[in-house]
């Protein structure tokens, strides 16, 4: 047994085995899977080689189907291949997997385990996309913590080789692939004994090769093909044999034995639970107590699920057992049980008629765990209750309140098996803090150099700014099991003090435990200022209360607002874990290992942060009376609509776990605009208008990525009553005559970001840094503020028949119909949603990809797509990542659908509509906003008209008179989407020629994920899976769209020319046919702080990295040519904007030589595409004319 | 044969035109045209503490920012290992040179932090530099500043880095001190071995239409000399540093006017920038012709001669000068 430990999470483990395992890998991003291939990829990068030596090719394919494929090719010529996935990632790839199995194929794919996109989608973990697959003829191999994770990796790699049956090897997303723990690690020659030559030799020796060929993927007729899929049982028969002695062998190597089916309990247990996954190792944990106490309860741990291990299950079972309950962590509606219960059914029903006798056994089934659901010990004691009733439940539920169908078993929060020593830590901190880097370091610290037995797990926020983040630590001198949530810490420390009057956090302290608080008010001044909910809990359970001013000793030490490192060190300090001196020169070696690569200056800041933060620890003592007035902030006001207030205010307090299923809705509809009433007040500082020199151009409200900033024009009139402090102008439009101007924020909504004030055009001119919109401290103004949004909101919207949406200046009072998404600060792709919202949001259909803009557009608990005081709004729905384009398609094909249908009946029940409105609704219908009014206006007096007809074609044609006014379809999503996974989709709908509207908010890399390459991303620059930089160059999506002469194209930056932004979606949207609009998205993965975000823009177009253009087929039938170059040539070097980007800094400073060839050759493909477009836009009048428009198609 | 051979820092160059610190400084293969067109030492770009500090927290600050706050992008890049940040590839690029050239390399060193000049100073001298050259540049914005206070922040650098480093130390000087006569002799007392006329400070410009201060950089002009020129003549004798002249050295007149004031060195910069570093021969091609036409032997021969101490009237490079040129004027103007 090896000796020596590491501390790393599930992910790794996997991945470690499977990279030596295999020469060739096939990745692409899903999370939660998706450290795996970027693991890979990393270390192919390095160079660093597999067990025999050679460094395995590693390449990203633009799908798991077609990863999958990349890996049935290799496998096909003799390689030894892997690749990683989840979720919808495994689904995409079973097709393959069926081919794969049935050509008897040696492979392990190791997913992470995660929930499939049903109602909802969820990134969090179960057991649905294996369970989907396990149908394909893979083995199925199951592991419930890292160290598993990584064991039976080998495993699955030794068996397939051995028994020629592909294998998913599988653990549970987030709970073991994101769980750090000890891991003894194995080593290449663990590796290469359990992968012996001649399997691997006999793998080599089926391969297709010319020199002895063979045909495969045959097609057969019925005269054959039973036989032959009959014809690999023995297979299947031997492989439960081949697996157990893999098991065996790695037993030998490393001491930790395992068995196809582990049983764990009394040896005269009765009772016992069955399951697969991080749950039955709660469950060891859980019966382990329960047999102390005397209980004859056991647990079944199934490694194998496929081929089924019916008697290794059997034989796992002690005699004694007569209850039995499987527990599934997946659900199958419709069906008699879940997978793993019907096969436990199976094995026993069959062993009973096999045996022709024996007492009989009860056998039920539940599920628990879905999507991460919490699992915990008493949820195992409840399940295991149950079997000693006299009619236990089958089909049950645990771990939710079911008080519709009343699946659910009730089970006790209180009853714990928390070991004693063990100490168990929770911190509350932001992402931005670095309290989760912070936190990881500890536990390598500990794990590693304490040689206590540690586990660390995160809950992240899912909104993009101002993330909270939860660190679940605990330390311990036995194995940990728990892998669930902390509930009992006798450590809490809260690293942000504002958060303290929003989440009940002490709530998971237990009596006498210790509060670490970072606090600006220092000892004395800190006491006063707490929540009087925190005061009553700290005298209550008697806790003792540190303070720190972190942010103070990290400025101090010239850390720009991190505190990672100065928490870290007081946590060391108040734990008592390590002796301090210890800790903190191991504090100081994990220092020297993260940010030793960056430079000595970063360490040397972080070290002088260490040394001064125990001296600026105090403790706060604790009085005999709560004395505080201050109250914990509501999530919502009170003013909120009833479903906001008791389901969504629920799930922004963290209790969404409480909620029956009696709140939730039963189809996945949920009603949207719900940001509106989650006031998240992130921002220290927030603009504030400067009235006297704005000149009303409407820059600040086009880039606000979060709506936050609106402009009104309203009679002056209306000024009376209006709050002390309110600010107006008069307003510089010639149609509004002597109306008022104002331009407000809605401060609690702003995230910071100063995007607003970067555009503003206008100088003070006796202080030239001022601008007519400046960043202020947002506390002095934020009372002021509220109430000036309030009244706001009361102003009547800018009519819209008397704007030009043309101009930006006008855009600007249109009404934003997307508001206060979670996004990043200063996020790039949000400002053009707005747009669509604000031109086209009251009759917009939106289908959006998977991706970033389906997780701040559609993330509970609140979602940003709104409506307008008449209840229209975008209506937003999110498929899939792959089938985006298809999905909206289908949209537009309903819509042409319906709305035929309302015009046959409007002729049909002309009579009773009246010739007017008939008349009205079958004319051409016009695209400015006067006509769509009027329309309108006819739709309602239809509806009023054949109110009162009873005839089911009356009450058809109300149903579908909204489809005679012309609904606008938008196609959304990212370059992963547009480029790579759903370029397919994206052409053929394209071709299509239907009044689809396509945006691609093109941030060049997979942002939703982490920064992933796409083919977007350009030659030169870093991304996961690029990580020497990307050598081919990106692809021209735009160019490839206008091939087909009949699809409108634009390429936009709003950064680089605002105007030419608005005009190209007023046009994509009035084009009849398909049209695309590609718009330039500054990310977080670029690396640079976003406030210079449109400077970036404005450099891509001026370099030419991003040139503007339209491609207007329109323009064709006019004679004209219909590609117009909208930015000038290149007027500045490629260089002097993308090295203000750490993606191309990293290797302008890891690998300076290549950097440099590379970006000359970016250079060099730029300046290529602008003479290409350049010829294009000289082409004479006439071209392209053979791609004229036909009619449109409604 | 004319001898054109000079020392410097302690050094014996066969020439007195030295390649001072520029973009041209910066590649090997330039650095061996410099060499090759006949250049008897270079002065490599200068090693910015500052940007190295701003490139490491940036980077920091970059490949850290939005990870770890949302569970399905825990990073945004991937970790490369290494990055060649700091003084890395700087000393990379010194070694490199001090290689592939046979003439001595001078590193310059722009410091911002006491334990930084040292540290690279330090490093510099690992790397294999000849000389270094502290090149500070200090811009006293600070109200509460006395002159005082500037000098002794010279005082103390000096000291501080010739106490650290074995290799000859050189100090490229601001022309705005109170008292540079002062400043020279201390500077050489303290061990600095040379003392570079002047620093050219780059003057910002502003820009009407968009109400911005805008950097600029412009190339050095025959006027930057006449500066240098005073104040090595003035300063020639009065300290133990070697003089170097640096700025609107541009051609064979200017490297013997710089010798005749009391430098050592001329060092060339916009000149070669401006015609390419073959413009190096031209001007020792014009130096070796002037001395033969006018017969002299050496280089050594000149240095100093036109110097405060030595020329005819010392008052021209005084405040008399100031006057006769006013006066002059006044006079012309009439």
């Amino acid at each position: 047994m090896s000796k020596s430990y590491m501390m790393m999470d599930g992910n790794e483990a996997a991945a470690r085995v499977a990279y030596l395992a295999s020469e060739v890998i096939a990745i692409y991003p899903i999370t939660p899977a998706s450290p795996m291939g970027e693991l890979s990829d990393q270390w192919a990068a390095e160079g660093r080689p597999n067990a025999w030596g050679t460094v395995p090719g590693v390449v990203e394919m633009q799908s798991e189907g077609g990863a999958a494929g990349a890996v049935h090719g290799a496998l096909m010529t003799g390689a030894l291949a892997t690749t990683f996935t989840a979720s919808q990632g495994l689904l995409l790839m079973i097709p393959n997997l069926y081919k794969i199995a049935g050509e008897l194929t040696p492979l392990v794919i190791h997913v992470a385990a995660r929930a499939v996109a049903t109602q909802g989608l969820s990134i969090f973990g179960d057991h649905s996309d294996v369970m989907a697959a396990r149908a394909t003829g893979f083995g199925q191999l199951a592991s419930g913590s890292p160290q598993e994770a990584m064991d039976l990796a080998l495993v699955a790699h030794a068996a397939t080789l051995e028994s020629r049956i592909p294998f998913l090897h599988f653990f549970d997303g987030f709970r073991t692939s994101h769980e750090i723990a000890r891991v003894y690690p194995l080593s290449v020659e663990d590796v290469r004994a359990l992968l012996p030559e001649g399997p691997r030799l006999g793998h080599h020796q089926r391969a297709l090769s010319p020199s002895q060929p063979t045909i495969r993927g045959t097609a057969q007729n019925p005269d054959v093909f039973f036989q032959a899929r009959e014809a690999s049982n023995s297979w299947y028969r031997a492989c439960p044999e081949i697996v157990q002695q893999a098991m065996d062998r790695l037993a030998v190597r490393t001491g930790r034995a395992y068995h196809l089916v582990d049983y764990v309990g009394a040896p005269d247990a009765e009772r016992v639970v069955v399951l697969m996954g991080s749950g039955a190792e709660v469950a060891h944990e859980t019966v382990a107590a329960l047999v102390a106490t005397g209980e004859k309860v056991g647990v079944l741990k199934v490694r194998l699920f496929r081929p089924f291990p019916s008697e290794a299950l059997l034989a796992a079972l002690p005699p004694t057992v007569r209850r039995i309950a499987v527990l599934d962590r997946t659900k199958e509606p419709g069906s008699a049980g879940e997978p793993l219960y019907q096969d436990v059914v199976t094995a026993i029903a069959e062993s009973s008629a096999r045996e022709d006798g024996g007492a009989p056994r009860l056998v039920i089934g539940g599920r628990y765990g879905l999507a991460s659901k919490e699992f915990t010990p008493a949820m195992v004691r409840a399940v295991l209750d149950e079997l000693r009733q006299p009619a236990p439940r089958n089909h049950f539920t645990v771990g939710i309140t079911d008080d519709v169908t009343h699946t659910s078993l009730p089970w006790d929060p209180d009853w714990s098996t928390e070991e004693p020593a063990t100490v168990r830590a929770v911190f509350f901190g932001l992402g931005a803090d670095g309290t989760v880097g912070g936190n990881k370091n500890s536990i390598k610290i500990i794990g590693e150099e304490a040689g206590l037995h540690a586990q660390g797990y995160f809950v992240y926020d899912s909104k993009k700014s101002g993330s909270i983040t939860v660190s679940h630590l605990r330390f311990g001198p036995h194995p940990i099991r728990s892998s669930y949530l902390i509930s009992r810490a006798n450590f809490v420390a809260c690293h942000q003090f504002h958060l303290l009057e929003r989440m009940e956090m002490l709530a998971l302290a237990e009596p006498g435990a210790t509060i670490l608080l970072n606090s600006p008010h220092g000892a004395t001044g800190t006491w006063d200022r707490l929540p009087r909910r925190v005061q009553e809990e700290l005298i209550a359970k008697r806790l003792r209360l540190f303070v720190i001013d972190a942010l103070a000793v990290s400025r101090g030490a010239g850390l720009a607002g991190r505190i990672n490192t100065v928490m870290q060190t007081c946590f060391f300090a108040l734990s008592g874990l390590m002796p301090l001196d210890q800790a903190i020169l191991a504090i100081k070696r994990g220092i020297q290992k993260a940010y030793g690569s960056r430079g000595e200056i970063v360490v040397e800041k972080n070290f002088a942060a260490v040394d001064q933060s125990v001296a600026a620890l105090s403790e706060v003592p604790v009085p005999a009376v709560a004395t505080s007035t201050i109250p914990m902030r509501p999530p919502v006001p009170a003013g909120a609509p009833e479903f906001v207030r008791l389901v969504s205010s629920r799930l922004i307090a963290g209790e969404g776990d409480q909620l029956p299923v009696s709140a939730l809705p039963v189809d996945g509809t949920w009603p949207s605009g719900s940001t509106q009433w989650e006031k998240r007040d992130l921002a220290e500082t927030v603009p504030v208008w400067d009235s006297e020199i704005c000149i009303q151009c409407g820059k600040c409200v086009l880039v606000c990525p979060h709506a936050v900033i609106r402009a009104a024009v309203y009679p002056p009139e209306l000024l009376a009553g209006a709050p002390a402090g309110w600010k107006s102008a008069a307003a510089r439009w010639r149609q509004f005559g002597d109306q008022r101007y104002t331009l407000q924020v809605s401060t609690d909504d702003c995230t910071g970001c100063r995007l607003c004030v970067e555009v503003c055009p206008v100088k003070n001119k006796r202080e030239v840094r001022l601008k007519a919109i400046n960043m202020g401290p947002h506390e002095p103004i934020r009372d002021a503020e509220r109430a000036n949004w309030a009244w706001f909101q009361a102003l009547p919207a800018a009519p819209r028949d008397a704007l030009s949406p043309d101009h930006v200046k006008d855009v600007q009072l249109l009404e934003p119909l997307f508001e206060f998404s979670g996004a990043c600060a200063g996020c790039g792709e949000t400002p053009y949603l707005k747009l669509v919202s604000q031109l086209f949001g009251d009759r917009a259909m939106v289908a959006n990809a998977t991706g970033c803009s389906s997780i701040y557009g559609g993330n509970l608990p609140t979602t940003p797509w709104t409506s307008n005081a008449l209840g229209r709004g975008p209506a937003w729905a999110n498929s899939l990542f792959e089938d985006n384009a298809e999905f909206g398609l289908g949209m537009r094909l309903a819509l042409d659908q319906q709305r035929q249908r309302a015009a046959v009946l409007l002729r049909q029940l002309a009579q009773f509509a009246g010739l007017d409105v008939v008349e009205g609704l079958l004319s051409p219908e016009g695209r400015g906003e006067t006509e769509i009014a009027a329309r309108r206006a006819f739709v309602g007096e239809l509806r009023r008209r054949i109110a009162v007809v009873d005839d089911p074609l009356a009450r058809e044609l109300a149903a579908l008179a909204d489809t005679l006014v012309r609904h606008s379809v938008w196609i959304v999503g990212g370059d992963g989407w547009a480029y790579d996974i759903g370029f397919g989709g994206l052409d053929h709908v394209l071709a299509s020629g239907r009044d689809v509207n396509l945006l691609v908010l093109d941030t060049e890399v997979y942002s939703n994920t982490g920064g992933q390459m796409s083919k977007s991303t350009p030659r030169g620059a870093v991304a996961k899976f690029a990580a020497g930089g990307k050598r081919s160059a990106k692809k021209d999506l735009g160019l490839f769209a206008m091939s087909y002469g009949h699809v409108y194209v634009a390429q936009v930056a709003l950064g680089g020319d605002d105007s030419q932004a608005v005009k190209a979606f007023r046009e994509a949207e009035a084009f009849d046919w398909p049209s695309l609009i590609i718009a330039y998205s500054h990310c977080i993965a670029h690396g640079y702080d976003l406030v210079h975000g449109l400077e970036q823009q404005k450099l891509a177009v001026q370099s030419g990295h991003w040139p503007l253009f339209r491609y207007n087929p329109v323009l064709i039938t006019e004679g004209r040519n219909p590609f117009q170059l909208d930015s000038k040539a290149p007027t500045v070097p490629l260089r002097s904007y993308a090295y203000n980007e750490t993606r191309y800094t990293m290797l302008a400073h890891s690998h300076p030589e290549e950097a440099a060839s590379l970006l000359a050759q970016a250079q060099q493909d730029l300046l290529e595409r602008w003479h290409r477009y350049a010829y294009l836009a000289k082409a004479p009048p006439g071209f392209g004319a053979a791609a004229t428009p036909e009619a449109p198609h409604d | 044969m004319t001898d054109l051979s000079t020392r410097y820092l302690g050094l014996t160059l066969p020439n007195p035109v030295v390649a001072s610190s520029s973009p041209l400084t910066e590649q090997i293969v330039d650095l061996r045209r410099l060499e090759d067109a006949g250049v008897s030492a270079v002065v490599l770009p200068s090693l910015f503490e500052e940007q190295i500090s701003i490139e490491s927290n940036d980077l920091d600050l970059y490949l850290s920012h939005g990870a770890e706050s949302y569970a399905e992008a825990t990073s945004y890049f991937p970790d490369m290992g290494s990055y060649n940040l700091g003084p890395t590839g700087y000393l990379t690029r010194l070694a490199e040179a001090r290689k592939a050239l046979r003439i001595p390399v001078i590193g310059s060193l722009n410091g911002v932090s006491t334990g930084g000049w040292t540290r690279y100073a330090r490093k510099m001298e690992e790397a294999g530099a000849d000389a270094i050259e502290l090149n500070v540049y200090h811009l006293p914005t600070d109200p509460t500043q006395s002159g005082l206070d500037v000098e002794r922040m010279y005082f103390d650098l000096v000291q501080e880095v010739v106490g650290t480093v074995k290799i000859p130390v050189s100090v490229k000087l601001t022309p705005f001190l109170s008292a540079p006569a002062h400043v020279a002799r201390r500077l050489g007392e303290l061990g600095a071995r040379g003392l570079v006329l002047f620093n050219r400070f780059y003057q910002p410009d502003f820009d009407l239409e968009k109400l911005e201060v805008v950097p600029s950089l412009n190339l050095s002009s025959a006027w930057t000399l006449r500066l240098r020129l005073r104040w090595a003549a003035i300063l020639w004798g009065n300290t133990s540093a070697d003089l170097a002249i640096s700025g609107g050295v541009h051609t064979a007149g200017d490297v013997l006017k710089s010798m005749m004031a009391g430098a050592r060195v001329a060092m060339v910069a916009s000149s070669v920038l401006r015609h390419g570093p073959e413009h190096v021969r031209t001007l020792l091609d014009g130096v070796r012709e002037w001395m033969a036409s006018h017969e002299y032997e050496s280089i050594r021969q000149m240095q100093g001669s036109m110097s405060h101490q030595h020329c005819a009237e010392p008052a021209a490079l005084e405040r008399a000068n100031y006057m006769r040129v006013l006066r002059s004027f006044a006079l012309r103007g009439k």
